[in-house]
């Protein structure tokens, strides 16, 4: 049984769009509403705020302080938190220890992005910035580019093929149908994804999750004030964070992300559990890659056998572990500082029994696996009702 | 000053490792090695995180290494879309790895992880200038 010190009482997302129409305080309030209905507490119980997003893509410095008086939270102190698309994860691991400490007995994690600010390829300049400024991206980096020289290090060490990858897009479409908070909907077939093209070989455009305007709201609550306020807690059983370096030259192999296999390590041995007792996850599948890659560095298989639990099918809702079940980024979209706050919110809903259509079975513990850029930032979550 | 020649478009002038940039136009790629730790870094450094010296000596970067994986980018961010396609790399030199391209003559060549590749200085149209790989047959 997880310690019962720490709980989620509230989760909200505001729908993942291209364009958002309005500005970010608006976006933010979006998700903020739903998790506050949600909790069904007033705003004078949250005791800090943590905001979670990556700098550069809309003009507001300092944002955290706008967004504490948008959503009416002063006098309670927010800050901001960035390890680029795992902030709002990093948010969580923070306000876990803020209430874990006593320090304070509720508090907000608010993740957001609004990257229609900026066109899709200045993205993709931000983001190649989100490596070595020094080293590499003067080499003309980007995420896509980092993501398949992982991919290709994975075919050639493992036999792993783009069909292998399709797989994994046509399983995240058929979930993320069913999610009318995601940007892409539309169904996707096996040969759709095999005959889009390249972005960066290996992997193509269906291959890639989209950018999006989004936010997420989790509202975390010491024990004592989590049973006063919520029928159905959902408690914090691990947190597992880690870093690998920046620079893919320091690094000592290309067969998976170090950051996300000691991460899960940190996070079960906090749990006390072990990659069988997941019922159901939460994957960073920004890349059809990074799923399988997720595959191995939680141990829901083997070093190399990744793309053998896509082939079987046991990452679908009948399967042996339910994978991505909201459609993950590859349908959701990636809004950065807001990703890893959805995974959170469909983990708590998973194991509330609130999932509907895609509720897993029996789900008792559930994790979720967030990456900041390129394998950089790990950060694990163990959640257990 | 010197650091902003390196690579297709840099986002860095000052640096303490400035000198490797003078040892690219003298058409030599080097990096830097603690002789009291006994560890070749790349990227280069001043600063050993073993012993905490604040001075590295410079050293040859051998003249091949094998292909670790790499990648054909064929779309680029703002600043690089003249160069498409491009291929980037990770080339591994038994101790110390490197990042960087592989020469733009090897598109459509059968590139396989694992070849041997050798270093080499490139000079840009507009004056940058850089390492790169090259196949070494
Ligand atoms: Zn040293």
């Amino acid at each position: 049984m997880p310690d019962k010190d720490v709980a989620v009482i509230g989760v909200g997302q505001s729908a993942f769009v291209r364009g958002y129409p309005g500005g970010i305080r608006e976006l933010c309030f979006e998700a903020y509403r739903e998790a506050m209905q949600d909790a069904g507490i007033p705003s004078k119980e949250i005791k800090a705020l943590i905001v979670c997003c990556a700098p550069e893509y809309d003009k507001q410095r300092s944002p955290s302080s706008l967004i504490d008086e948008y959503l009416g939270l002063t006098p309670a102190p927010a800050f901001m938190v960035e390890s680029l698309c795992s902030s709002s994860t990093t948010g969580f691991a923070i306000a876990y220890s803020f209430i874990k400490s006593g320090l304070y007995d509720v508090v907000c994690v608010l993740g957001f992005q609004k990257m229609s600010e900026i066109t899709s390829q200045d993205v993709q300049e931000r983001m190649g910035r989100g490596a070595d400024v020094m080293w590499e991206s003067p080499y003309g980096t980007s995420m896509p580019a980092y993501y398949a020289m992982y991919a290709q290090a994975h075919f050639a060490n493992f036999g792993t093929k783009p069909d292998d990858l399709a797989l994994v897009r046509v399983k995240a479409s058929t979930y993320g149908q069913l999610n009318e908070k995601a940007v892409y909907r539309k169904k996707v077939t096996f040969e759709q994804v095999m005959e889009s093209g390249l972005v960066s070989s290996p992997l193509k455009v269906m291959d890639c999750c989209a950018n999006a305007d989004g936010s997420s709201c989790v509202i975390l609550a010491s024990a004592d004030r989590a049973k006063e306020f919520s029928k159905k807690p959902v408690w914090v059983m691990g947190v597992g964070q880690s870093n690998a370096p920046m620079n893919l030259a320091s690094r000592e192999h290309m067969r998976g992300l170090e950051c996300a296999r000691i991460a899960g390590e940190k996070a079960y041995a906090m749990a006390g559990v072990g990659p069988h007792d997941i019922d159901v996850a939460e994957v960073h599948d920004c890349f059809t890659i990074a799923e399988i890659l997720a595959y191995e560095a939680l141990g829901f298989a083997k070093p190399g056998e990744g793309p053998q639990l896509i082939r079987d099918k046991e990452t679908y809702l009948e399967g042996k572990i339910p994978v991505n079940v909201d459609g993950g980024l590859l349908s959701k979209g990636h809004p950065i500082g807001a990703t890893g706050g959805s995974q959170l919110r469909t983990i708590v809903m998973q194991l509330r029994g609130e999932a509907g259509a895609i509720q897993a079975p029996n789900a008792e513990i559930g994790l979720v696996h967030n990456i900041g850029g390129v394998g950089i930032y790990g950060n694990v979550i163990i959640l257990g009702r | 000053m010197g650091f902003e020649k390196f690579g297709r478009k840099s986002f860095t002038a000052i640096t303490k490792v400035g000198e490797y940039v003078d040892k690219l136009e003298s058409g030599q790629v080097f990096t830097t090695h603690c002789p009291k730790c006994n560890k070749t870094y790349f990227p280069p450094r001043m600063d050993c995180p073993g012993c905490l010296s604040g001075s590295l000596e410079w050293v040859k970067v051998p003249d091949t290494g094998k292909l670790v994986s790499f990648t054909n980018v064929k779309y680029a961010p703002t600043g690089f879309e003249g160069d498409l396609p491009y291929l980037l790399a990770v080339v591994d030199f038994d101790g110390f790895r490197m990042f960087g391209r592989l020469v733009s003559s090897m598109q459509g060549t059968d590139i396989k992880v694992g070849m041997t590749v050798k270093p080499v200085v490139v000079s840009y149209e507009n004056g940058q200038i850089a390492h790169e790989f090259v196949a070494a047959e």
